[in-house]
């Protein structure tokens, strides 16, 4: 089963290193990371979708845990939380199917970003359903470039407390 | 007062105590040697960087004070890492110091770079690359505390040429706080009751300590428990020394080559009680038959140990010396008579055994005479191969910290820097390293390091011509096809003791052994000693690699 861990860090050099390399050291599978730094500069925050059994990822906690550099882990999957991930996808419109894009673009309430002379860059954000349906639509008029952020969450509510 | 890079870490290392240190110079770390030239700590020059982190790690073993290493960048760095990552997976407190290209050459693959922080990160608990000379009293305040608090291990501070001679204001930190780690403190009142309880309501319970035992210092505690309770003990090759091995409770090793009634008893038994130990695959054997009717409980300081590798029934988080005497007090005595009667009989049915046969030395008996000999009472150092199992069988340890090997990660020519560090902790014991032909030439050099510094070091070299623990494999499991394990020519050791003026003897015969012994143990200085061996004995019990614990070869146990 896939999990979703936030996960605080201190903000130094070396510390994505430390966080990648357990992950690929103990065979643990990451399906995605980003990070950025939070509202304090001296620290990042994580959100790892990793894919495993629960024991498994019991194992990536604890072991993420005693990382010094590691302030705080939580696996967030079970608790009400708010998901997000920023995909840019440059398709191949020609003018002909510029309209039948832009209603795609429109539906799924993305924007366009850039116009090329065949080519259009499409933002899209959203949960991770809303970023697969749009990239499916867009799929037959040739999509030429894709990136994607790789997915933030955060808990619904209050600040979060360990219970 | 203003100091340099170079003075702070000097200055830091006293207000340590660190008395000793372990290393060896080079050009990004001739502003700390320079420093080090006015400074009352004793440095050892050792004469490979892998034997300055051994003899770190030895010292740190024989005395639990962490060990201190000082190698320059680029290949002297390198040459520490299979010192460290022993280290590490032993969980022995060590602060390695690695020189460093001065900041603004670092990324230009600069003479002598190399990237030692990235290099050891898997093998670390942590480690620093000091780019602020400000921060360096705080970096090494931290790296003690990370290498001795908690599970203990390795840390490793990089330290850049010019941070070496750049000034900055000293004060060493007194106290250091970390968002990121916390040692456990005690379990919950709860948890410590159940597992009462459950020890109370067992009829068939094993104590398996590990090094976690040594480490926290808290082989008494072990012990008061065990007999309070009635309660045998089996010990891993780490824990050897939690228990007096003539103890009556105690069964001596388990696992791989663990004794028959050790591997019964774990087998049978209904209550496994796990202590700083972590179910290593050359304990369990194969995890689907290991224990297969016990409960466990898991006394452990590092939380991520705890079901990492079997199901744990009764958790116990925290220092093992800790959650020991929390549990002595409120202990149930389980009803264990005939539990003790059935280990009795095992014990007395299956005990290690080997036949003396022709007029071949057998190592087994090498070790049984240095065991008599020393009365238990010495502190031995192991190679890896044979010569460590035979060592872990036949020495029959009456003390923490006297027995000192390589677990976790097998590492041939640990055993003579090791020897090293330990004399130098314990001056006045006996430290004798057993040794294997082939382990011996993996850190032969240090034997000037033994003479430059007279250290009465007794090397106790099993010399059976073979690369004898792969050779056994060999034989056993891939039809005696002996690819690349004879060793011959091995050199010609008394020579070679007498090149470094280190006194050798030989003993081709049973009869020589105890004389050559005598001989060497009364010597006060250094002493290698050739014990011819006879080439084709195996290590027997054996389980082999993912069996049952239950299916030993030689062990009797058929
Ligand atoms: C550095 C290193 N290289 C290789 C091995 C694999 N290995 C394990 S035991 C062994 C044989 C050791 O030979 P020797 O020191 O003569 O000991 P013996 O088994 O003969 O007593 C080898 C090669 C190892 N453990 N460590
Ligand atoms: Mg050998």
């Amino acid at each position: 089963m896939r999990h979703i861990l936030a996960v605080l860090v201190e903000n130094q050099p070396g510390v994505l290193t430390r966080v990648a390399g357990l992950f690929s050291r103990r065979g643990y599978n990451i399906e995605s990371l980003a990070v950025g730094q939070t509202h304090d500069p001296n620290v990042s925050r994580m959100t790892i979708v990793a894919d495993g059994d629960d024991q498994v990822i019991e194992q990536v906690v604890k072991q993420l845990d005693k990382l010094v550099d590691v302030i705080e882990v939580r696996d967030i999957t079970d608790d009400e939380h708010v998901d997000r991930e920023l995909m840019l996808i440059k398709v191949k419109a020609e003018p002909v199917v510029r309209g039948e894009i832009m209603q795609i673009v429109d539906i799924f309430r993305a924007r366009i970003v850039d116009i090329g002379q065949s080519t259009l860059i499409i933002e899209c954000t959203g949960d991770e359903g809303k970023i697969k349906a749009i990239e499916k639509s867009l799929k037959p008029f040739g999509i030429l470039e894709l990136v994607r952020t790789g997915k933030i969450a955060m808990v619904r509510g209050p600040k979060y407390e360990e219970e | 007062m203003k100091l340099t890079g170079a003075e702070i870490i000097v200055k830091a290392l006293e207000e340590e105590g660190v008395d000793i240190i372990f290393g060896y110079p080079g050009g990004a770390v001739i502003p700390l040697y320079d420093k080090l030239y006015d400074s009352s700590i004793k440095h050892i020059l050792v004469r490979h960087e892998q034997a300055a982190a051994h003899a770190a790690d030895g010292y740190a073993r024989a005395t639990g004070r962490p060990g201190v290493v000082i190698a320059t960048s680029g290949p002297g760095a390198t040459n520490l890492v299979t010192g460290i990552a022993t280290a590490c997976m032993d969980s022995i407190p060590m602060v390695a110091f690695t020189g460093q290209v001065a900041l603004p050459a670092i990324g230009r693959d600069s003479f002598q770079e190399a990237d030692i922080t990235g290099i050891t990160l898997p093998v670390v608990k942590h480690s620093y690359l000091v780019r602020d000379v400000n921060k360096l009293a705080c970096t090494i305040r931290s790296a003690f505390h990370l290498a001795t608090t908690g599970r203990p291990g390795p840390v490793l501070i990089d330290l850049p040429k010019d941070i070496q001679t750049t000034l900055a204001e000293y004060s060493y930190p007194k106290q250091i706080s970390f968002r990121g780690y916390h040692v456990p403190g005690e379990p919950e009142a709860a948890q410590i009751y159940q597992a009462v309880k459950a020890i109370g309501l067992s009829r068939q319970p094993v104590i398996y300590a590990g090094g976690g035992v040594i480490s926290s210092g808290a082989a008494d505690d072990l012990q008061k428990l065990a007999e309070k309770a009635c309660i045998p003990v089996t010990t891993t090759l780490m824990g050897k020394g939690s228990i007096p091995e003539d103890h009556p409770l105690s069964l001596g090793m388990l696992g791989m080559h663990g004794t028959v009634c050790a591997n019964y008893a774990i087998s049978h038994s209904d209550l496994v009680i796990a202590v700083g130990a972590r179910f290593d695959d050359r304990v369990t054997g194969s995890l689907d038959t290991f224990a297969p009717h016990a409960k466990v409980v898991h006394i452990d300081i590092d939380i991520a140990e705890i079901g990492k590798n079997v199901h744990v029934d009764y958790p116990l988080n925290g220092d093992v010396k800790m959650v020991l005497q929390e549990l002595l007090p409120r202990v149930e005595v389980p009803q264990t008579e005939r539990w003790l009667q059935q280990i009795a009989s095992w014990k007395k049915d299956y005990p290690l055994s080997y036949t003396q046969d022709g007029d071949e030395i057998k190592p087994q008996y090498v070790i049984e005479q240095i065991c008599e000999l020393s009365k238990g009472e010495a502190v031995i150092t192991t190679e890896v191969g044979q010569n460590q199992m035979w060592a872990a069988q036949y020495y029959k340890v009456m003390k923490p910290r006297c027995f000192i090997s390589s677990g976790g990660l097998g590492t041939m020519g640990f055993g003579l820097p090791a020897a090293v560090g330990a004399q130098l902790g314990l001056p006045n014991e006996l430290v004798v390293n057993v040794s294997g032909d082939g382990s011996f030439q993996m850190n032969l050099q240090e034997l000037a390091t033994i003479v430059q510094f007279q250290l009465p070091v007794k090397i106790a070299i099993l010399n059976n011509g073979y690369l004898g623990m792969v050779r056994q494999w060999q034989e056993l499991f891939h039809n005696k096809r002996y690819s690349q394990t004879e060793l011959l020519p091995v050199p010609d050791l008394v020579k070679l003791a007498a090149a470094y003026g280190i006194k050798g003897l030989r003993a081709h015969r049973p009869e020589d052994v105890r004389p050559v012994l005598e001989q060497a143990f009364n010597h006060p200085g250094p002493v290698i000693i050739d014990f011819v061996v006879s080439q084709d004995e195996n290590v027997y019990p054996m389980v082999p690699p993912g069996g049952s614990l239950t299916k030993m070869m030689g062990g009797a146990g058929k």
